[in-house]
């Protein structure tokens, strides 16, 4: 399995990781407090990074705020730690605190994604940290930031039915397939970040901590660990997740989110798991278990 | 005789109108007007026209405001004096204790003539079905045929109009009735109609005031008379024509 | 549907309004209106263009704060209470439950990218109604009532009449069994022909539904169709109340009487 390394040599130029130490003081008073309120979005000041909005600022801040010398990072995007941003991400984390960086999730403590939670259940001391690009689970409802935090406020979510119900006119069942709203602690309506709703169930009662940032909205929201996370859903279409009747090409799992990649232009095409770092494990053990065999 | 109980008891009752749009013109109608009425009494109004026997009816039942007097009218056992009277009081009066058939039907876009006739049984908690079929029952009585019965009373001549709003106004079996002209568009056969359903309703104890035009009803029906004579005349001064500084509220 | 017999002589107002003002320069608006409305009871505001009950109407539905005078609700669960003494979170639950409203521009109270039975089953969804073929039944009884086709029931407010949008928001705002409706000119968009058959319905509904409402108009017409009691506005002041045809019969105000007499006979 991917052995402990660190890839880049710290750069002593910048602060350790990146943010000024009284920027890391603000946001981790920020992200307290999100943790004390699950669900509920927190306000903060966002830096200028060294990359636009839309390409993760929010997560590399909630990861910088927290990361220390003895942390090994884990970055992925789709579930790959190994597309162009997951590298970016990685590298800079690098540079700017000299930590480890590692690819197989059990050896996390700081895992920073983009669109996926890890197949591999996460364990209490861990700390997922989720890049989100609109963190107002009402926003499409209501343009006026007034109002949706006085409709969080008083917990009116009925608009956000109306959605649901209108999927369910529309469509015959709920049309969302990701991002989908939950309501956290029996309390704050939260949106999970683009993750697929396969995902969501992962939410509840995790004993992981999830860190959830919006670098352009500039707020933090936080789930904290073993906290109840509900799907929305009515009582007669309960939430329910995607399901493939094929299994992952490599490793043959069934129990992951696949991925459906086209090879040609014929338009063959195969499924393969979001998680690489999963798959290729299972492949491992799969080879091991036939060698020893 | 038997004894008979006392229903209404109008004392001193005065109307003046004020014009002001017109110079502030005060045209006295009603002055000092004294009458009872009780149980199983038909007390026909009469005198010539302008001597304001519609005005009258009116103020009994709170269409108009008396500008003097007291009007009493028996409810539930008690004296309730309707001069002065808020609101609320007047329509549970008129939903419970006073009916009124006016000189002409006020026509409602869309209503069915069978709905018409059944609101004042409606409105005093009769169900639907069962108030349609009482109001059936008597528009048959009064020769205003089924296939009338759904469509709303726009069309209908003077005389179904007027039919209708008999029915409307005996209906729900008040104990004092207003009638204002009730026959004035209708045939003889229609006219004995009524005066049965008048002949009904004070043998069973309600108290009738009438205003009738014709002498054929008037006779068969009256058992007491008010003449009214012509209010003060010399009282046509005129009033102040700058807006009064009060408002004309009835008390909340 | 049996008819909700009209209360009782109910010494219990359902809304009492005392000395109330609301301006909002100082001059314009509405000044010491006090008034009762009883439950059951249609009580409409007369008065023409600039006579203030707009104001009236959104002072004492609460959406605008009155600067002087009161505002007495009796509430379900916490009796007769001043509004004022409410806190915000109550008055919104209260708005949205107990309460409905109609704007005379059906768009302003529609979603109108969201389907005729979503815009129906808001409030209920709001209050934790979670079944879904429950509340397209509701919805779709509701489109009934108001009579729209019940097919129409997933298509969305913007391919509807301006009548048919009227009624669709009525009965978004009745769906929760509101004890008060206020209206703020139901009919004054609307053709007159519709105006009729909204009326009509209106009229069922509150003698159904045993509905309390207040009614902005500046049409006597409506007043005499729908309301038990009138107040007349002028100048920003009630300058009469009384029943309904009394106020119409017998005026005894100047502005009152002109006001009447300006009316055309058809």
């Amino acid at each position: 399995m991917s052995a402990l390394h660190a890839t880049v040599e710290r750069d002593d130029h910048y602060n350790f990781a990146y943010l000024d130490e009284s920027t890391k003081r603000m946001l981790r008073r920020a992200l307290l407090k999100a943790v004390a309120i699950p669900g509920y979005q927190v306000p903060f000041g966002s830096r200028e990074m060294p990359l636009p909005y839309g390409w993760g600022t929010g997560g590399i801040q909630v990861t910088a705020a927290i990361i220390g010398q003895d942390d090994v990072l884990k970055v992925i995007d789709q579930g790959s730690d190994d597309t162009t941003n997951a590298i970016n991400i990685r590298r800079f984390f690098g540079r700017v605190t000299g930590v480890a960086t590692t690819e197989a999730t059990p050896d996390a403590t700081i895992v920073q994604t983009r669109h996926r939670i890890p197949e591999t259940p996460l364990r209490e001391g861990q700390v997922m940290v989720y890049q989100v690009p609109i963190p107002e689970p009402l926003r499409w409802l209501e343009p006026s930031e007034t109002e949706t935090r006085t409709m969080h406020a008083l917990a009116e979510y009925g608009g956000m039915h109306v959605k649901l119900y209108e999927d369910i006119a529309q469509h015959g069942h709920i049309a969302t397939t990701y991002d989908y709203p939950v309501i956290v602690n029996d309390r704050y309506m939260m949106r999970p970040s683009p993750i697929p709703k396969f995902d969501n169930p992962k939410l509840d009662g995790n004993p992981a901590l999830m860190l959830f940032g919006a670098g352009r909205e500039k707020r933090v929201y936080a789930v904290p660990p073993y906290t109840r996370v509900k799907s929305l859903d009515f009582d007669d279409h309960p939430f329910t997740v995607e399901t493939w009747t094929e299994c992952c090409d490599l490793c043959g799992s069934r129990e992951s989110y696949l991925d459906e990649i086209i090879l040609d232009d014929a338009g063959t095409r195969r499924f393969v798991c979001s998680d690489t770092e999963y798959c290729n494990h299972r492949q491992a053990q799969q080879r091991n278990d036939k060698a020893t065999a | 005789m038997r004894a008979t109980t006392p229903m209404i008891e109008v004392r001193g009752l005065g109307k003046m109108f004020t014009l002001h749009n017109q110079g502030g013109i005060r045209l006295p109608v009603l002055d000092a007007v004294d009458f009872d009425a009780a149980a199983g009494d038909c007390l026909v109004l009469a005198g010539p026209s302008g001597t304001g026997k519609s005005t009258l009816l009116r103020c009994l039942y709170g269409n108009y405001l008396a500008t003097e007097g007291s009007i009493r009218v028996r409810a539930n056992d008690e004296w309730v004096e309707l001069v002065g009277a808020p609101e609320q009081r007047i329509l549970a009066l008129r939903r419970d204790v006073i009916g009124y058939v006016s000189q002409f039907l006020r026509v409602i876009p869309r209503v069915s003539a069978l709905d018409v006739v059944a609101e004042p049984l409606r409105m005093a908690g009769v169900d639907t079905d069962a108030a349609r079929e009482q109001a059936g029952a008597l528009l048959q009585r009064l020769n205003v045929p089924p296939r009338l019965w759904g469509l709303a009373p726009a069309t209908f001549s003077g005389g179904e109009q007027q039919r209708v709003n008999i029915a409307r106004g005996f209906i729900a079996r008040h104990p004092i009735l207003l009638l204002d002209e009730p026959t004035a568009s209708l045939d003889a056969d229609n006219r004995r109609v009524v005066i049965a359903l008048i002949h009904e309703a004070l043998a069973a104890g309600r108290c009738l005031l009438g205003i009738f035009h014709d002498a054929e009803v008037r006779d068969a029906v009256a058992t007491k008379t008010l003449a009214l004579r012509p209010a003060l005349v010399g009282a046509a001064e005129t009033a102040e024509s700058t807006l009064p500084e009060e408002s004309c509220k009835a008390p909340i | 549907m049996n008819a909700q017999p009209h209360p009782q002589l109910n010494p219990q107002p359902l809304l009492s309004v005392r000395d109330m003002t609301r301006t909002w320069d100082g001059v314009h608006g509405c000044r010491d209106v006090s008034f009762d409305l009883f439950p059951g009871e249609v009580l409409c505001v007369v008065g023409e263009s600039g006579s203030g009950k707009s104001t009236l109407l959104s002072a004492v539905s609460y959406q605008t704060q009155p600067d002087a005078g009161s505002v007495w609700y009796d509430t379900r669960d916490q009796g007769f209470i001043d509004l004022a003494a409410l806190p915000g979170a109550r008055l919104r639950l209260l708005s949205r439950t107990d309460w409905g409203f109609v704007r005379q521009n059906a768009r302003d109270g529609l979603r109108m990218q969201v389907s005729a039975g979503a815009n129906i089953a808001e409030r209920l969804m709001a209050v934790g109604d979670r079944h879904y073929g429950d509340l397209r039944a509701v919805a779709g009884n509701w489109l009934q009532k108001m009579e729209i086709d019940a097919g129409r029931l997933d298509d969305t407010p913007v391919s509807f009449s301006g009548g048919m949008q009227q009624r669709l928001q009525i009965a978004r705002n009745l769906v929760t069994h509101p004890r008060l409706v206020f209206m703020d000119e139901p009919t004054a968009s609307l053709d007159v022909s519709v105006q009729a058959r909204l009326l009509d319905l209106l009229r069922q509904l509150v003698t159904d539904l045993g509905l309390a409402a207040i009614v902005v108009t500046h049409d006597l017409a409506v007043a005499r169709l729908l309301a038990h009691r009138t107040l007349v506005m002028r100048g920003g002041v009630v300058v009469e109340s009384g029943l309904t045809d009394q106020i119409l019969d017998d005026p005894q105000h100047p502005y009152t009487q002109l006001l009447v007499s300006s009316i055309l006979q058809s």
